[in-house]
């Protein structure tokens, strides 16, 4: 079984938000409404400053609050670690929403919870997610942490890292490269 | 205001015509609509085009989905996109389902003592245009009608105008934007940039930006290659007031004092040649006038830079060695947006010298000989020798300006004892010169002086509410265009298909120019009805066809015989006077200016007041996407960023609005501040392109500030007449926000 993750290049994202524009054409998420975000946290004070910028998502967590809470069990973890939402199963009751450290899920407007699927349809076919295929910055990599030989395994080998509010202890699977 | 202004009102498009209001935009606009019209209902799975929301034209493929709009996505094959495109070219999709498009053309009438524009039909608005342009040829001669064109579909009426018998073509792009950049580069290597760059910054080790925000414009080739550079571990030396994205990437960030850049390049030259770091074979071979320069540079110590620039003379050595030490794979950028002070011409022209020194023009990793590829087209007939051009307007003014300036034509058009002619019609194709030119004010009175004023556009904006006529164009996405020929690595050639049928009753610009021809007489200068049989008789002539285009979308023009870099110690005679780089430049001896960048002093903001700067934001293409559906959420307004210590003298908290007001009491709509540790105390900083008035823009009405309103002061270059426009000074208004 593969183990899906992203890694984000915090030194080569330069922000741009073309992951959240191609997300939205690709998933058709509606206007107003996003899957994923990008987030620049500055430290410093002038001239001595330190700005890291990140695209942040769902961080599909091996040990998911926001499947625990699901009372329906539409939230739920799919082939390969995907955390996806069966939207036909969701009643929008939010539980998930507030037991997301990540504040990664929203409430569609046809009722039902969505979230960043790591474009499934796409990996399914042997393609990246379409924020990752998009980036122009290449700052982005997705892969199989089973396979030792995988771009993002070696990327996570090879380079220090950090993971999002892991005192969350969710486990989560969405990487910065540092 | 003078009371000659009132003779041309501006008209909201909202008070357009007659029953015609458009139905309030849906928030989730398009997407899910059934009734979408399109050219190949669920057959053509994708369409190739290049695109047009900004002038880096990356080729890619239009995607629908059970024949509904989908996505956008790069074209792998394509040197300029790589198969990536930025989030405008992502986001495209919003210029074709926006819902405040230009439907129907309109014209002014006078309706109750009041001007509105009337609906009319293109039958009616093309004819009463060729009506007025033939009245103003006979009148005054067609060389008082002028084109501002801005895009892909300008070319056609550059033919048309050409044709008519004017060569009054405009571009902000030149004399607003990089003009002074191509000329300074023309002056030192007898080449220009070009665009795309010819920066080999995939393979530089050091990169140094001077003002040009990386990674913030979104110039896709090049952002992808600044990236991998700083994967690769080159030395980005990041010289800006502000911290930028660019800046953040930097092992240096020097934040210079606004103005004083020259100051800082002619103390680089100066450690570069008196510590010998020179490319001493480079320049003996291929340059003239060095001892000139060593000379003229003696005293720019970085001891004297130092109260000038406020950078510290150890930090001006270190970086310069650091320069050195990786030349000649060592780039200066030339920047893009250069239009700064007035002396930037002269400005950018150091930095070309330094890159000289440093031997990086023509060499792997600093400026590569771009390929270009030659397309013939179809013969045409000769066109009539104009009596006259704009240049008579500006007797020795500007003498080394190429292009003819947007400002100066402006200028032109207000009548003057020394002219026998003003213009008389304007042609706007694509640009909204409100905004796009400074000191708009001098903008409006010289529409003021106009027989006609006709707007081509897609959007409502500033400019179409002054027009007499105005004709809505169809978006890229809905049109052929002529072919997309970029120089690069390799030379590539791509094609621009309708993905989907004209909305409303849009109509492309090859279909109004050509219908315009022919009603003055003029139809030989196109001969081809179809717009098709013109791209594929182009085609053809490389080998290719039409057909086979809109199967790839991009061709290559592969030439194995191009060389990119100069060969080790090879022969080389460039295109300036001398046949050599020019450090002392005898084209600017002969003309009076100096034959060496000097440090002239810019005056420097009163108390209380701070520099205005302005630049771009990686989602928006200045105010042509503010109202697109998909890029104005990701940045709805513009904010202006204040350093925070300055903010907390004036009491200004982050988040307030406050009203901003320059040097001449011209205030601004109110804008968000930004209180920030990422700027200088003595300059502010806003996104361009935002605040704009007209109301049918249901997304950008009102979002933001516009800064080009502040911009009434410019210094111009006399070397080619740019407007320099970072000469304009602001301070706080609080309460009135």
């Amino acid at each position: 079984m593969p183990r899906y993750a992203m890694a984000i290049d915090t030194k080569r994202c330069v922000g741009c938000a073309d992951c959240v524009v191609a997300c939205q054409t690709e998933n058709n998420v509606p206007l107003g409404y996003c899957r994923d975000w990008i987030v620049q946290e500055m430290t410093g004070s002038f001239p001595d400053l330190f700005l890291e910028i990140r695209s942040e998502r769902c961080n599909h967590c091996e040990d998911a609050p926001c499947v625990r809470t699901c009372p329906t069990g539409a939230s739920h973890i799919a082939e390969g670690g995907i955390v996806l939402v069966t939207h036909e199963e969701c009643i929008g009751c939010k539980a998930c929403i507030s037991s997301c450290p990540y504040d990664a899920r929203y409430v569609h407007p046809e009722g039902y919870v969505d979230k960043c699927t790591f474009c499934i349809h796409r990996v399914r076919e042997g393609e990246n997610p379409a924020c990752v295929s998009v980036c122009p910055t290449h700052a982005m990599i997705f892969g199989d942490l089973e396979d030792e030989n995988s771009e993002i395994s070696i990327a996570l080998r090879t380079r220090k890292h950090k993971a999002l509010i892991p005192e969350a202890g969710t486990k989560p699977h969405v990487y910065y490269l540092l | 205001m003078n009371s000659k202004m009132k003779r041309r009102e501006f008209i909201k498009i909202a008070g357009a015509g007659t029953g015609a209001m458009v139905v309030a935009p849906k928030l989730y606009a398009e997407f899910g609509k059934k009734d979408e019209e399109l050219l190949e209902s669920g057959s053509a799975e994708r369409t190739p085009t290049y695109c047009e929301i900004c002038f880096w034209k990356c080729a890619g493929w239009v995607y629908k989905k059970d024949g509904k709009p989908w996505k956008i996505v790069g074209n792998e094959d394509d040197p300029n996109s790589r198969g990536r495109f930025c989030p405008r070219g992502t986001g495209g999709i919003g210029a074709y389902t926006d819902p405040d498009r230009l439907k129907k053309p309109l014209l002014r009438v006078e309706k109750n003592g009041k001007q509105v524009f009337k609906e009319v039909s293109w039958d009616e608005a093309l004819n009463f245009i060729a009506d007025k342009l033939r009245d103003i040829a006979q009148k005054h001669g067609p060389e008082c009608v002028a084109l501002f064109s801005h895009g892909s579909g300008g070319s056609y009426f550059k033919n048309l105008l050409a044709a008519f018998g004017t060569k009054n073509v405009a571009a902000p792009s030149y004399a607003q934007c990089r003009g002074p950049r191509e000329e300074a580069y023309l002056l030192t290597f007898g080449d220009g940039v070009g665009s795309p760059e010819r920066t080999d910054i995939v393979n530089s080790k050091c990169l140094v930006l001077l003002g040009s925000h990386i990674g913030e414009n979104m110039h896709n080739g090049q952002v992808q290659e600044f990236s991998q550079a700083v994967a690769n571990g080159a030395t980005v030396i990041t010289v800006d007031p502000r911290f930028s994205t660019a800046a953040s990437k930097s092992k240096y960030w020097l934040p210079i004092k606004p103005g004083t850049d020259l100051a800082l390049l002619l103390a680089w030259i100066h450690v570069i040649i008196y510590e010998e770091l020179y490319d001493k074979d480079y320049v003996k071979k291929y340059t003239i006038g060095f001892e000139q320069l060593k000379q003229a540079v003696k005293h720019n110590t970085p001891e004297w830079a130092y109260p000038i620039t406020t950078i510290k003379p150890h930090i001006i050595r270190q970086t310069a060695r650091e320069m050195a030490m990786h030349a000649p794979a060592t780039i200066v950028h030339p920047g893009r947006h250069v239009t700064w002070y007035g002396d930037d011409t002269q400005r950018v022209r150091a930095g070309a010298i330094l890159n000289a020194l440093l031997g990086s023009w023509g060499r792997r990793g600093g400026f590569y000989f771009p390929a270009k590829a030659h397309v013939p087209k179809p013969p045409i007939p000769k066109y009539p020798k104009p009596r006259r051009d704009w240049r008579k307007a500006f007797p020795d003014q500007f003498p080394l300006a190429n292009l003819a300036l947007s400002s100066g034509i402006c200028d032109a058009t207000i009548p003057s004892a020394e002219r026998n002619c003003s213009f008389k019609a304007w042609i706007v194709y694509g640009t909204n010169l409100i905004q796009t030119l400074p000191q708009p004010q001098k903008t409006l009175e010289a529409i003021q002086n106009l027989e006609l004023l006709v707007a081509i556009d897609i959007l409502p904006a500033e400019i179409t509410g002054w027009a007499d006529v105005v004709l809505p164009e169809c978006t890229y996405l809905e049109r052929y265009d002529d072919l997309r020929i970029s120089p690069g690595r390799v030379a590539s050639v791509a094609l621009r298909a309708p993905a989907f049928k004209p909305k409303y009753d849009s109509k492309p610009a090859y279909w109004i120019a050509r219908e315009l021809a022919k009603r003055l007489g003029l139809e030989k200068y196109f001969p081809y009805e179809k717009i098709e049989d013109y791209l594929d008789y182009r085609l053809k002539a490389i080998g290719s066809s039409l057909e086979e285009m809109k199967k790839i979308g991009v061709k290559l023009i592969e030439n194995p015989e191009h060389r990119f870099y100069l060969e080790e110690g090879e022969d080389y005679e460039f295109g300036t006077p001398s046949g050599k780089i020019e450090l002392y430049s005898t084209t600017l001896a002969d003309y009076g200016f100096d034959p060496i960048p000097r440090y002239t002093h810019h005056e420097e903001p009163p108390d209380g007041y701070y520099r205005l700067l302005y630049g771009r934001a990686p989602m928006h293409s200045f105010g042509r996407t503010i109202n697109n559906p998909n890029l104005s959420q990701l940045m709805k307004e513009n904010e202006v960023w204040i350093n925070r210590k300055v903010a907390e003298q004036w009491g200004i908290k982050n988040g307030e609005y406050i009203v901003l007001e320059n040097q001449d009491g011209i205030r601004s709509r109110p804008i968000k501040a930004k209180v920030t540790e990422r700027i200088r105390h003595d300059a502010v900083f806003m996104v361009h392109g935002f605040g704009h008035s007209d109301k049918r823009l249901h997304r950008a009405y009102h979002r933001g500030a516009d800064d080009q309103k502040l911009i009434s002061r410019v210094k111009l270059d006399p070397i080619m007449g740019g407007t320099g426009m970072r000469v304009n000074f602001v301070t706080f208004r609080k309460e009135e926000a």
